[in-house]
């Protein structure tokens, strides 16, 4: 177990593209942190370059107490799963999960405890003489994290390892990997582009965009509290509706409505989550509904509010037609943003 | 399940014919030649031949020539396929650290691929020539007295020289291809798991490579054995007296020199019996030990 600190850490590949932007923030000791982002944003690179896959420009990293700018990747007590699960084609699932181990001089009847313990919490026992050839995606994926969580090391590194599983035992390996983390509770850093992931996993998730770290919070405040534009569009599904507004007198001005009031003037960007609007006959909106979602336990409503497009959220007893609908919004609900930066104000 | 085919017998055969005719011409009709004219013994001078059964055969398993030379053989393709294999790997591990400049540093060393074995046997006669050699002079350096072609030695280092000069690129293209293919993620995975790049190249990276390393030690000792007749041919110039030859150069030298062609059919039949050992070898092993997927 061990806290990592990221100091003023930045990236720039050889060619020139600066992947990562000056970057500072320390996950906690025992913390599970979820680096979510779109494609591109550098998820991958950062993690990266914490195992020492990829030098680091500038900037100091530290595991624990120590600055490991310059350990090698063996020597830096960190354990990673591959989005691919980099099994060795060659070895038993044995051979895999021990292998670090064998490396580090452990005895072999210790290695073969350990193993075994291992596979037993993974339900792979009856696999620990198989190829990884002979494995389901699943099983290879299980023999990933067995060869990560023998080592017992201070860190674990996730670069998207579920991505290759289908739907169901994603949702299946997600809820494991978690309740491993809990069980062992070893710093975890775990890099995925599925928003849904980063909310359900997470103790802390980081937001990236571009190689900025745009907004780093639990998943509650980031849900409810976005930093910025981009955090509220990218989590959340459907995304957090954004609207032009202005500041009027003091007072925040939504399609001739007043939202009460705010210190800034001019025009703003106003966020509502779609679970924020309510149908209300005596509601100050009229949304045009033209198409209606249903999803089993609730409906999507898309329309427009004005000339914009919004999306509402509403329980599946409620009304379910297309035309004019009055909304009222929840109290506290509006998010106000920068028209220009995208900031919240 | 619908399968594609022919339902008459004549259209393949007809299709085929074409292959057929050429493997039978090339490959069939030679080797029945041979393996007949083995229990002959024919005239030097082409006035019929005689009927002598396995006389030509025994006559070779007798021979203390015929012994040395297989000895020979044996020794040069160990040392040409080892050498040839171990500098290629060598070069390929090298090269592969720097993916960037691989690709002109495979096709450099890809030139040499090109040069025909006759041509390689030149060059190394060249560069061994007696009074101006580049190599004669550097043994002269250390007081040694090259000579290819009378000491024994001298030529034959000569012709491993060569011959393993020669091969190494096609063996570097080939290591080279199978580094690459090895996804990166594996070897990330060996970076975390072992701290010691030695250990890292003996447990992932080099098992990973056998089944490309098996598929080149066939070929290398195939080569050994038969392509380096050029070079052979060309180092001892034709002039076997007491120099290094290998038992194709002998077939060579003792039907096309010494006329006597019932006895190079038996050594011809001999090298054909090595070949179909080395192919069945080939095909049991590579199908069934060194695959991973
Ligand atoms: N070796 C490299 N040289 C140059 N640029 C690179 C290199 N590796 C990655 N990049 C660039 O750095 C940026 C970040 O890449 P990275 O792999 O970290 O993205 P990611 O957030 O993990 O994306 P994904 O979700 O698709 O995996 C990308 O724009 C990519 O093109
Ligand atoms: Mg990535």
């Amino acid at each position: 177990m061990a806290q990592v600190q990221f100091n003023s850490i930045t990236k720039t590949y050889p060619n020139g593209f600066e992947a990562l932007k000056p970057t500072n923030f320390t996950i906690k000791e025992g913390e599970f942190a979820v680096l979510v982002g779109p494609s591109g944003c550098g998820k991958s690179t950062l993690l990266r370059m914490v195992a020492g896959l990829e030098d680091i420009t500038a900037g100091d990293l530290s595991i624990g107490t120590r600055v490991v700018n310059h350990v090698d990747p063996a020597d830096r007590d960190i354990a990673m799963v591959f989005q691919n699960y980099a099994l060795y084609p060659h070895m038993t699932v044995r051979k895999n999960i021990g292998y670090g181990l064998k490396n580090r001089g452990t005895a072999k009847s210790e290695i073969a405890r350990k193993v075994d313990e291992a596979a037993a919490m993974l339900n792979l026992t009856p696999y620990l003489e198989s190829k990884p050839s002979q494995l389901s995606g699943g099983q290879r994926q299980r023999v990933a994290m067995g060869r990560a969580i023998v080592r017992d090391p201070a860190l674990f590194l996730f670069d998207e390892p579920l991505s290759n599983l289908d739907a169901k035992l994603r949702n299946q390996m997600r809820i494991e990997i978690k309740a491993l983390q809990r069980r062992l509770g070893v710093t975890s850093i775990y890099v995925t582009h599925d928003q849904v992931e980063a909310m359900t996993m997470a103790d802390r998730i980081i937001v990236m965009n571009e190689g900025r770290v745009e907004q780093i919070g639990t998943p509650a405040q980031v849900y409810h509290n976005p930093a910025t534009t981009f955090v509220a569009s990218f989590m959340g599904a459907p995304p957090m509706n954004l609207l032009p507004a202005v500041v009027d007198g003091g007072q925040v001005m939504l399609e001739g409505v007043s939202f009460g009031p705010a210190p800034h003037r001019g025009k703003v960007i106003a966020g509502i989550r779609p679970e924020d609007f309510s149908p209300d006959p005596e509601g100050d909106l009229t949304i045009h509904v033209d198409l209606v979602e249903e999803l089993g336990a609730h409906r999507l409503l898309h329309g427009k509010l004005g000339e914009e497009a919004v999306t509402v959220h509403v329980a599946n007893e409620s009304v379910a037609q297309t035309g004019p609908l009055r909304v009222g919004v929840k109290p506290d609900a509006l998010c106000l943003f920068d028209a220009v930066e995208g900031n919240r104000i | 399940m619908k399968r594609a085919g022919f339902t008459t017998v004549s259209l393949p055969v007809f299709l085929l014919l074409p292959q057929l005719v050429i493997i039978a011409v090339f490959f069939y009709w030679p080797t029945v030649v041979a393996l007949q004219s083995s229990f002959y013994l024919q005239d030097p001078f082409g006035f019929g031949s005689t009927f002598v059964g396995l006389q030509n055969y025994a006559d070779l398993f007798t021979s203390r020539e015929y012994h040395r030379i297989a000895s020979f053989t044996v020794v040069f393709s160990v040392l040409v396929t080892f050498f040839s294999l171990a500098i290629a790997l060598l070069l390929a591990v090298k090269a592969d650290k720097i993916l960037r400049g691989a690709k002109t540093y495979r096709t450099l060393l890809m030139w040499v691929y090109a040069v025909a074995p006759p041509v390689a046997g030149f060059i190394a006669v060249i560069m061994f020539n007696q009074s101006w050699g580049p190599l004669t002079q550097f043994f002269g350096m250390f007081n040694y007295t090259y000579l290819v072609g009378v000491n024994f030695n001298d030529t034959a280092f000569a012709m491993v020289l060569a011959s393993v000069w020669k091969q190494v690129p096609v063996n570097f293209i080939f290591f080279l291809s199978g580094l690459q293919s090895i996804p990166r993620s594996v070897r990330e995975a060996a970076l975390i798991d072992n701290a010691s790049a030695m250990g890292r190249f003996w447990d992932v990276t080099f098992p990973l490579l056998a089944p490309t390393g098996f598929f080149l030690l066939i070929i290398n000792i195939t080569y050994s054995l038969f392509d380096t007749f050029g070079i052979v041919d060309t180092v001892v110039k034709g002039e076997p007296g007491n120099n290094p030859m290998t038992l194709v150069y002998k077939v060579y030298v003792d039907g096309f020199r010494g006329n006597d062609l019932g006895g190079s059919s038996a050594q011809s039949v001999i090298l054909m019996v090595l070949v179909l050992a080395l192919t069945i070898f080939q095909f049991r092993l590579i199908d069934r030990r060194i695959h991973y997927t």
